[in-house]
């Protein structure tokens, strides 16, 4: 059948879809096979997630002060003011938490590893690599790879519990909610898979990240031009495919972690 | 036990095109053991994409190459590997790692082979500093050499794995003339004490006329000339003496 194909854009898109396909099972396979080098994965675990932490922080303190605010304007008219705490809890969990953490890493470690590879692109620093017998998946991405996973579960944890942290402050000392209730239905109504669910996410934007950002450096060219297309391409990509895979994620992680009841 | 092959390196009927653009036509090139081939040619006309392949940075889109004897133009990255362990490489702009100092990088080739000794690594990196004469600059950013120090550097990142053979693309390009002369010396200082085989790649005549042992022309995709210092010299072929005597043929 040649429709499909007959389409430039469709074609790129498979192109495009299988380079990232190949990238990661290049990536995997060095995984498995033990080549890597865990300095470098320090390294990057210092830069992408030690030095991510302070944009996640602030992304969850005023997203959870934000929502709470919203939660309880709604919630109060109908006297439900004590259904803040779980609303939030579950909605930051479920999708806030892992979302706006996969977005704010793919803007700022995203837009880094595809502008830092691009730019040794360019500069012929990989033909280097490649004349020394290093090979670049090895020495680039699979550190990078390896930085993301461990790191960004944590973030999306991290930025969860802040966004929590900063509900209850905003909901029991400003907007005077009762605190034992805040505490004890958001305890009540927030289970572990719903965190699981969160860590989940968390871990499959990492990929998303780290291979689109990967995959736009490594394929860089025309200078500082085609290094500034590629870092814009980088973070535009790994957002919206992270909007589109979360729906999907939510699809299916429902029918294993099934939204109510207890885990 | 096999002798080595005399010709390190064999390339026959070597054919690149790129966006549809004929760049190498059927190159066959010998190239002994031991032997300083400067490889000329305008710019644009392919000597660099030439030298990729013998590396195997380009794949071939048709033709053999064979270096020690053994043919790499089907070989992937992993296979290739193995062989570019034999050879270094020179880059145009040095391709220095702009995240690491001159002493990390010249260490780099060592520490990716497995060498795990700090001071047998510390040896090796202030012994080849001090071939290309850059002792002393170790601790610098490649951001803060000069344009000759970083292809220095670079070549010292090149030699420190002692590999049979060394790959210079347009050594001199770009540098003043003093530079260039101790560019030029460098290299047949590497021929002089470490016996490597090289293939240099230029356009520059004063480079040429100190270093190489035999001279190959690429015009057009294709070998042009292929022989001594003298015999390019005592060329009466018109194509051969304009490059020598730089003449365009373009009208004032």
């Amino acid at each position: 059948m040649k429709f499909p194909y007959s389409f430039p854009l469709t074609r790129a898109f498979s192109l495009y879809l299988g380079q990232i396909v190949f990238l990661t099972g290049e990536t995997f396979s060095s995984i498995f096979l033990g080549r890597i080098r865990w300095r470098l994965v320090l390294n990057q675990i210092v830069e992408i997630g030690f030095g991510s932490q302070a944009v996640v922080i602030i992304t969850g303190i005023f997203t959870g002060a934000v929502f709470t605010a919203q939660i309880f304007f709604q919630f109060n008219a109908l006297n439900m003011s004590t259904a803040v705490g779980p609303v939030v809890s579950i909605a930051l969990c479920r999708e806030l938490g892992p979302v706006l953490t996969g977005l704010m890493v793919a803007g700022r470690v995203g837009a880094a590893i595809c502008a830092e590879i691009g730019t040794m692109k360019v500069t012929e620093q990989i033909d280097a690599l490649r004349a020394l017998a290093v090979n670049p998946v090895d020495y680039l991405v699979v550190p990078r790879a390896v930085a993301m996973m461990i790191s960004m579960p944590l973030l999306v944890g991290e930025c969860i519990f802040f966004a929590l942290t900063a509900s209850y402050y905003v909901a029991t000392r400003i907007l005077n909610v009762n605190s034992v209730f805040f505490m004890q239905h958001m305890w009540f109504y927030t289970h572990t898979k719903d965190m699981v669910m969160a860590l989940t996410k968390g871990f499959v934007f990492a990929l998303i990240v780290v291979f689109v950002g990967c995959q736009q450096g490594l394929t860089t060219s025309n200078g500082a031009v085609g290094v500034g297309r590629s870092t814009t391409e980088a973070v535009v990509i790994s957002s919206l495919t992270i909007l589109m895979i979360n729906f999907f994620l939510t699809m299916a992680l429902n029918i294993i972690f099934p939204a109510g009841g207890k885990f | 036990m096999t002798s080595p092959a005399k010709n390190l390196i064999e390339v026959r009927d070597l054919r690149q095109s790129f966006s549809g653009q004929e760049i190498l036509r059927g190159v066959n090139l010998d190239i002994p053991r031991g032997e300083t081939i400067v490889l000329l040619g305008q710019s644009g006309g392919g000597k660099s994409v030439f030298l990729r392949h013998l590396i195997g940075l380009i794949p071939p889109l048709s033709g053999s190459i064979k270096i020690d004897g053994e043919e790499i133009a089907h070989l992937n990255e992993r296979q290739l590997e193995p062989i570019r362990r034999k050879i270094g490489m020179l880059f145009q702009d040095g391709a220095l790692f702009d995240s690491m100092t001159v002493f990390e990088n010249v260490a780099f080739p060592l520490r990716e082979r497995g060498e795990r000794s700090e001071k047998t690594v510390r040896e090796k990196v202030a012994r080849s500093l001090e071939l290309v004469s850059l002792e002393g600059q170790d601790q610098k950013m490649p951001s803060n050499l000069s344009g000759g120090m970083r292809k220095r550097a670079a070549l010292a990142r090149a030699i420190i794995t002692e590999p049979a053979c060394i790959l210079y693309d347009e050594p001199t390009a770009g540098l003043d003339p003093i530079v260039s002369d101790t560019i030029n010396k460098l290299i047949r200082r590497m021929q002089s004490q470490l016996k490597v085989t090289s293939i240099v790649v230029t356009h520059d005549m004063i480079s040429t006329n100190y270093i190489a042992d035999r001279v190959a022309l690429l015009r057009e995709g294709r070998i042009h000339f292929d022989g001594s210092l003298a015999n390019l010299h005592s060329s009466t072929d018109p194509v051969i003496t304009d490059f020598i005597e730089g003449r365009s043929h373009e009208i004032d």
